[in-house]
């Protein structure tokens, strides 16, 4: 009975936040599930029942696969569990189905793939100095960012609720920034490599790790000044981190190589013609830029300076995706937006190649290459901002100007994945934890950033 | 779900006539169910006037109904609680915050009025201010307060005694020539004003009144309902009482076990009005009526649970005890509302909130569950009583087991052909061995509490 006490009340705190969360995402297995959910019993459907030559050819339901091949291997590796709860899901026939067995077994894999997220969160509260806060545990650094990754708002609404897997390989992304931080620079080149042949979205951020690990891993040493040391270059460290993202490339793209599918593997990786914007508009730059379209073009036909006839019917704002021309404006191409990405990513990776700040340095980089590609990408998705929200959080609980920072871009971020949540109830239920979490959010970044104040030295 | 029922039939009603509504709650809650119908009107008058089709239910009807029952909370109970841990005496704000936190979490009430849906929070929220009002020498205020209680729900009536008793108490404290005797007067009018404001409307008829009457407190209907956690429902496996007995007797066995059970304690705080005697004699009376009383439903738990929630503070352990038995006798009618994950989720999360904010399993020493004077004298004669403690412990853990056994079994087979309430019986079975056990345990605490005291002061 003792020795249970002091497990129970020895203040594990970090246990009680991961476990509490934990119940938190099984109460929130009876809620709305968007498409995805039909998304991801399709693709277990197809890597179970069809050979891999098929995968990426299969479309007898219209959402295709179109995940790299680690994540189609992921899949099938679940559908293996599936078949002990509902073989029906698995036929590929079965269209939009979603039996209570199928709903609960595809919502338990999400909420058992986290395990690696809570990992990465502890990987990374290791990282954290905490030695400057308070006594109190609500102000410790370590305790803030752990209520902030583990319960961050935004990952409950996308994973739990619209449904998907985001979860874990967030949890790769903050274990590879942990292990960089730890100076274990090949898993962390590793656990990225393995991370992109998931979710080729993390491409958004692939140029921070890349200067950062030729800039800092593979030159050795600096010059006093900072500047780099042109002889410290070491051919081993490129050669083996070029032989891990090889390997990894090809144990992931490998097969398909073999099977002379590539292109179709890559066309469906990168639809482009899916339209500058999603159904529902991420808060982007092309946003603003289709509504001054819009408003444009209205007052052109008002002013009688644009002939009627000639102004396309269809509609940006239907909720389709489609591909569009734009009215007043000029049309935008896949290569313009990469051209406007390129630019404004160009600043940051400049500094991480010229003035690298260690760690912290590259964090900062590879947030910013998160949200140039949010402002300026082709097709964003309004979920891809958590990936400029989650790495924020980790430089939030060390200064207090990025805390103040990160209070906006949270609470924007957050915000503006409300669309994903159609139904009234689930509107309700999210609004009441968005506010609860938000406010006890903003009191514990105040009261940590209270002590920052007074702590650091100034020009830190 | 009834409760739709409930608004249209009260608006229709209520308009031109005030008579006899089939309802077997007392006039508060068809005030508040008018105000929610006044309030469903304005939003969307449909969902009044299909009275007629019962069961019909909407996503936003099904909303407003929830939401309801929410704004109730926020309003009455949780205020009601928040106020009761900051005005705890000797503890720490952590640990009030802590306290709070628990008693919020209780399962029993938040499935019952949120999944089950009932208005339970506020009848307990208004007998919660009463508890305040009268701790805190606002003896007015707090008697109106309860008597706002009785007139929501009549089965507040299992709290009346102690609060008769405690008043009573007081006034006799201050001497009934004087002071004591002007208390008296103030509250039985302020008790009977309130009561002749709720019924007024009701009294236009004597017939009506009288109907009223027999609808609140159903005598004809005999001992024991389904299966409830009560003696005679666990008797009745033995020995079929309600067949056995005549009417009226099993209505005065009742009575009688009831008040002789209750007597000990009602007297003690008469003569010993103390705010700590108060709050147990309120467990105590409420769960002699919920053992031996008539008509008594499982939801009736939830009375006794209040009042068990209120002493978390002084005996954690047993109380956080009591608490998973009372949640876990309403297991059948939870499972028939199809609330088990929720069920299982707020339980777990709830032990785990209260292991760690009050370090149960360290506090089981006889001193801390205020067993030691009665461990003491009952030393007197039988010198080796010396394994209370370790007893308790090793009865906590096979309640557990037992618990959780039950669960499974009722949740995975199926009963037996002959017996298709075996599983429910033997929930009930055991909660009442538990309910019993509970009984005499806050009976001691009682009984012996002042005894140290008394001892204490001859021996001074």
């Amino acid at each position: 009975m003792a020795a249970l006490g002091i497990a129970m009340g020895g203040g594990n705190w970090f246990s009680a936040l991961a476990l509490g969360v934990t119940l938190l995402k099984c109460l929130l297995i009876p809620t709305y599930h968007s498409t995805d959910f039909e998304v991801h019993r399709n693709w277990l459907a197809i890597t179970h029942s069809l050979p891999v030559s098929q995968w990426y050819y299969e479309a007898t339901s219209e959402w295709t696969l179109d995940y790299p091949p680690f994540f189609a291997w992921f899949e099938y590796a679940l559908s293996h569990v599936a078949k002990y709860f509902d073989q029906e899901m698995l036929n590929v026939r079965n269209l939009n189905y979603s039996s209570s067995r199928t709903l609960l077994f595809q919502r338990f894999s999400v909420i058992f793939t986290d395990a690696l997220f809570v990992y990465a969160v502890h990987e990374c509260c290791k990282c954290i100095d905490g030695k400057k806060a308070g006594k109190e545990l609500t102000e410790k650094p370590k305790f803030i960012l752990s209520v902030l990754l583990l319960w961050n708002f935004g990952l409950l609404i996308v994973d739990h609720i619209h449904f998907q897997y985001n979860g874990f390989l967030f949890g790769l992304m903050l274990l590879s920034i942990a292990r960089l931080f730890q100076k274990r620079h090949m898993e962390g080149a590793f656990l990225f490599a393995v991370l992109l042949h998931f979710k080729h979205i993390y491409l958004y951020v692939a140029p921070a790790y890349g200067v950062y690990l030729l800039r800092s891993y593979c030159f050795t040493a600096n010059k006093p000044d900072g500047s780099i040391r042109w002889n410290s270059f070491s051919f081993v460290r490129v050669i083996s981190l070029g032989l891990i993202v090889f390997l990894v490339s090809a144990l992931s793209l490998g097969p398909f190589l073999a099977l002379n599918q590539l292109p179709q593997v890559l066309s469906r990786l990168f639809p482009f013609k899916r339209g500058l914007c999603h159904a529902y508009w991420a808060p982007n730059f092309w946003a603003l830029y289709n509504a001054l379209d819009k408003v444009l073009s209205i007052i052109g036909l008002e002013l009688k300076l644009l002939d009627p006839n000639k102004i396309p019917k269809a509609s940006m704002t239907s909720g389709l995706v489609q591909q569009f021309q734009h009215t007043v404006l000029p049309s935008v191409t896949p290569l313009a937006t990469l051209i406007c990405t390129l630019i404004a990513i160009l600043p940051s990776v400049f500094c991480l190649w010229f003035k690298p700040q260690g760690p912290r340095g590259f964090l900062r980089c590879l947030i910013l290459c998160a949200l140039s590609s949010f402002l300026f990408g082709w097709h964003v998705h309004e979920k891809a901002i958590l990936l400029a929200v989650l790495p924020m959080s980790l430089l939030s609980v060390g200064k207090a100007g990025d805390a103040s920072i990160f209070l906006i871009l949270t609470t924007t971020g957050h915000y503006s994945l409300f669309p994903l949540l159609f139904t009234a109830p689930e509107k309700k239920n999210l609004f009441l934890i968005g506010w609860k979490l938000s406010t006890s959010l903003a009191w514990g970044l105040w009261k940590s950033s209270v002590n920052l104040y007074s702590l650091s030295p100034p020009g830190s | 779900m009834e409760c739709c029922f409930f608004f249209s039939r009260y608006f229709n009603s209520s308009d031109n006539n005030l008579q006899y509504w089939g309802l077997d709650y007392p006039p508060l809650t068809a005030y508040h169910s008018l105000l929610c119908a006044y309030v469903a009107k304005f939003i969307n008058p449909d969902w009044i006037a299909l009275h007629t089709s019962r069961g019909y239910e909407s996503q936003a009807h099904k909303l407003f109904m929830r939401t309801t029952v929410l704004i109730a909370d926020l309003l009455i109970y949780i205020p009601a609680v928040v106020l009761y841990c900051c005005c705890l005496k000797e503890i720490s704000t952590k640990k009030k915050v802590a306290n709070a936190l628990c008693i919020l979490l209780y399962p029993g009430l938040i499935l019952i009025d949120y999944g089950h849906f009932q208005y339970n929070s506020v009848s307990l929220g208004f007998a919660l201010w009463g508890v305040l009002g009268v701790s805190c020498d606002w003896d007015l205020l707090g008697s109106l307060a309860f008597c706002l209680a009785i007139n929501y729900k009549q089965m507040e009536l299992y709290h009346s005694l102690p609060f008769f008793c405690f008043l009573l108490g007081k006034c006799f404290k201050k001497g009934l020539k004087g002071k004591g005797f002007v208390l008296l007067i103030k509250l039985a009018c302020t008790v009977v004003a309130s009561f002749i404001l709720c019924w007024l409307p009701f009294c236009t008829e004597r017939e009506q009144t009288l109907q009223v009457l027999r609808r609140l407190f159903p005598v004809d209907r005999g001992l024991f309902e389904d299966k409830v956690a009560n003696i005679w429902c666990s008797f009745s496996i033995f020995l079929k009482i309600k067949e056995i007995l005549p009417h009226h007797f099993q209505i005065i066995i009742s009575f009688c076990f009831t008040f002789l059970s209750l007597l000990p304690a009602c007297v003690k705080l008469t003569l010993q009005p103390s705010s700590k005697g108060f709050r147990f004699t309120l467990v105590s009376c409420a769960l002699s009526f919920f053992l031996f009383s008539f008509q008594v439903h499982e939801k009736s738990i939830l009375l006794v649970s209040l009042p068990v929630c209120l002493v978390l503070s002084e005996i954690p352990f047993m109380s956080t005890w009591f608490l998973l038995v009372s949640t876990f006798s309403m297991l059948p009618l939870l499972l028939k509302d199809e609330l088990l994950m929720p069920l299982v989720v707020t339980t777990i999360a709830f032990f785990i909130a209260c292991a760690t904010s009050f370090s149960i399993f360290e506090k089981t020493s006889e001193e801390e569950l205020q067993l030691k004077s009665f461990s003491l004298s009952v030393r007197k004669y039988l010198p080796c009583f010396t394994f209370l403690s370790r007893i308790i412990q090793y009865l906590f853990l096979i309640s557990v087991i037992t618990m959780v056994l039950l669960t499974l079994i009722t949740v995975t087979l199926d009963p037996p052909q002959k017996l298709p309430d075996l599983f429910s019986v033997l929930v009930c079975f055991v909660s009442c061995l538990h309910f019993l056990f509970f009984l005499v345990y806050f009976n001691i605490i009682i009984m012996w509490d002042s005894k140290s005291g008394r001892n204490q002061k001859k021996i001074n």
